[in-house]
Order: C-alpha cells, then sequence, then structure tokens
C-alpha cells in the first residue's frame, strides 16, 4: 500500500517579498495575501467553530490580526503557518464563547473509548463515495468530523485536509510533535471508525451484493 | 508484529515517514493480518475522502465582501498609523 500523496501547494517564492510590501505600507500586497489563503482560512475556522458567521468573522479578524502585527512576523515559519496560528486561536475563542459550558483546549489529551482497537473492520465498498449524492456525502462527512473532540479535529484539519506537515502543524497549534502525531492517529481511526457505518461492503451471507438495506439476512 | 504495534504505527506509515526497515515489517504484517490491512486501506481512503471533499467552500460572493470589508479596515488602520517599519 503506497503512503499517501501530499497535496501540492502553490510555490511561496514571491511571499516574503508580498510580506515586506505589506509590512511597508502597500495594501494591495496584503490583499493578494489575503486572496491566497482566505479559503483556507474560512475552511479551518468553520471545522472549528461549526458556524459559519463565527468563521466569516474568523477570516476578518484574523487577517486584520495579521496585518496589524506584520512586524511581529519574522520570516522563520511560512507566512501561512504564522497566520494559521493567529486564525485556530481566534476560532477557539470563538467556539469558547459560544460554548463556555464545555472547556475547550488543545492541550486536552481526550482519551475516549473508542481508543481501543478499531471495532469496525468490515471492508468498505470500492467506491463508498458513490453510494451517496453529493449532499447525502457532504452531511455524511460534515456530521461525522464533528463528533470527534475540537483538539483531533483541528490536528486532522490541519495535517490532512489543510495538507500541513506534521512540524508546521506542531507550530501553528502550540503541540509538541508527539501531541501532534498522537492526535492525528486518534482523529484518523476514530474517523474510519465512524464513517464504516455509511461506507461498508454490504454483502449477503452467499457473498453476493445485497439490495436491500435491512439488516436481516445474513 | 502485533496489531497494536502496527496501529501505533500506522500515521507513519500513511504518510511515509518511516525508515525501510519498520515499513518492511508493517508490510509483512499486512500481509498476513486481514483486519490490518482492511483498517490501513479504509483509514487511507477517510483520508482521502475528506481531502477531496470540498466541505465549507467560501462561495465567491461571500469572499469578495470579506475581502472588501478586510482591506477597508486595513485603509483605515494605515491611516490612523503609525505604522512603522
Amino acid at each position: 500500500m503506497s503512503a499517501i500523496q501530499p497535496k501540492v501547494s502553490e510555490p511561496v517564492s514571491d511571499e516574503l517579498t508580498l510580506v515586506q510590501a505589506a509590512k511597508a505600507g502597500d495594501v494591495g500586497a496584503f490583499e493578494e495575501l489575503v486572496r491566497r489563503y482566505d479559503r483556507n482560512v474560512f475552511r479551518i475556522a468553520q471545522h472549528i467553530t461549526q458556524n459559519r458567521e463565527d468563521a466569516e468573522d474568523v477570516v476578518q479578524d484574523a487577517f486584520l490580526k495579521a496585518y496589524g502585527n506584520l512586524n511581529q512576523f519574522q520570516g522563520q515559519s511560512k507566512f501561512y503557518t504564522w497566520l494559521v496560528r493567529i486564525a485556530v486561536n481566534e476560532a477557539l475563542m470563538k467556539l469558547r464563547r459560544r460554548r463556555p459550558e464545555r472547556m475547550v483546549s488543545l492541550d486536552e489529551d481526550v482519551k475516549t473509548e473508542e481508543d481501543s482497537l478499531p471495532r469496525e473492520v468490515a471492508d468498505w465498498s470500492p467506491n463508498p463515495e458513490q453510494q451517496y449524492n453529493q449532499a447525502e456525502l457532504r452531511d455524511i462527512l460534515t456530521r461525522t468530523i464533528q463528533g470527534l473532540p475540537a483538539s483531533f479535529r483541528t490536528v486532522f484539519v490541519l495535517r490532512d485536509v489543510e495538507g500541513l506537515s506534521t512540524e508546521e502543524t506542531a507550530e501553528a497549534l502550540d503541540l509538541s510533535i508527539p501531541a501532534v502525531k498522537s492526535r492525528l492517529l486518534r482523529a484518523r481511526l476514530q474517523l474510519r471508525d465512524r464513517l464504516s457505518r455509511y461506507f461498508q461492503r454490504r454483502e449477503s451471507a452467499d457473498g453476493r451484493p445485497r439490495h436491500d438495506s435491512g439488516d436481516g439476512n445474513q | 508484529m502485533k496489531c497494536a504495534e502496527f496501529l501505533q504505527e500506522l500515521t507513519n506509515y500513511l504518510d511515509g515517514a518511516i525508515d525501510d526497515r519498520t515499513k518492511a515489517e508493517l508490510e509483512d504484517h499486512l500481509a498476513w493480518c486481514h483486519n490490518c490491512y482492511v483498517v490501513c486501506d479504509t483509514t487511507k481512503k477517510t483520508i482521502e475522502i475528506y481531502r477531496d471533499s470540498q466541505l465549507y467552500e467560501l462561495p465567491e460572493d461571500l469572499r469578495t465582501r470579506l475581502r472588501t470589508a478586510i482591506v477597508s479596515k486595513c485603509q483605515a488602520k494605515k491611516k490612523a498609523g503609525p505604522e512603522r517599519v
């Protein structure tokens, strides 16, 4: 089995030039940075806050905060990683405000009963996503990922959806590399386990695909 | 290798972040352990489905509205200064 192919990111060679220009007061250069990353920030924010209005606010607040603090960006990391760090903090603040009854922290090492070996080991259909129409699939994926603890969800989104490296994710979330890896493993396994309910191969006792959706004939 | 050990290395394996020797051990395990093979294969599919899912795309009209608001606030900040380089 081959490793997952990382997402190809756009070249960032001119990025420092844009940042320097923005620091010197060129708002047009900053606008170009907004164009480059607004979709990513919106996606990350909505995954964390699970609320569209909050995500819109996070996009604005994160870019404005970045603009106001450009002088503190030293260029040791990528601009994007620095921006993600700001956006994640803004998104977590929104989440905490909305759900004050629940402590939301990325530091919590959430232990859940699902941490043991995966329970569902039934194989999936060859093209599981094609069993559903686009709206159904979107609904399944959204509900499934929303069920994860915030700390797992955030690591999964940065690593596997946005394609940040383990090191960049650790930097953006202020976590150690082992902490990122452990959360990522558990996030991936929990998502897989939950998606199995929708995607597993349905077969009758004689090995042929089953046509009804009932569970009586096994 | 036991299944629990395999699972501990699953993320590194899927990310290609392991040395050749560990990789060979993991693939040896995969060759005979069907459960781990299925877990590995469907975890990989899980990642690919989410990566390609386009959840939470930013609609173009909202995108323009947000960008306009950000840029005008940046302009206002710049005028209000003093922003030193």
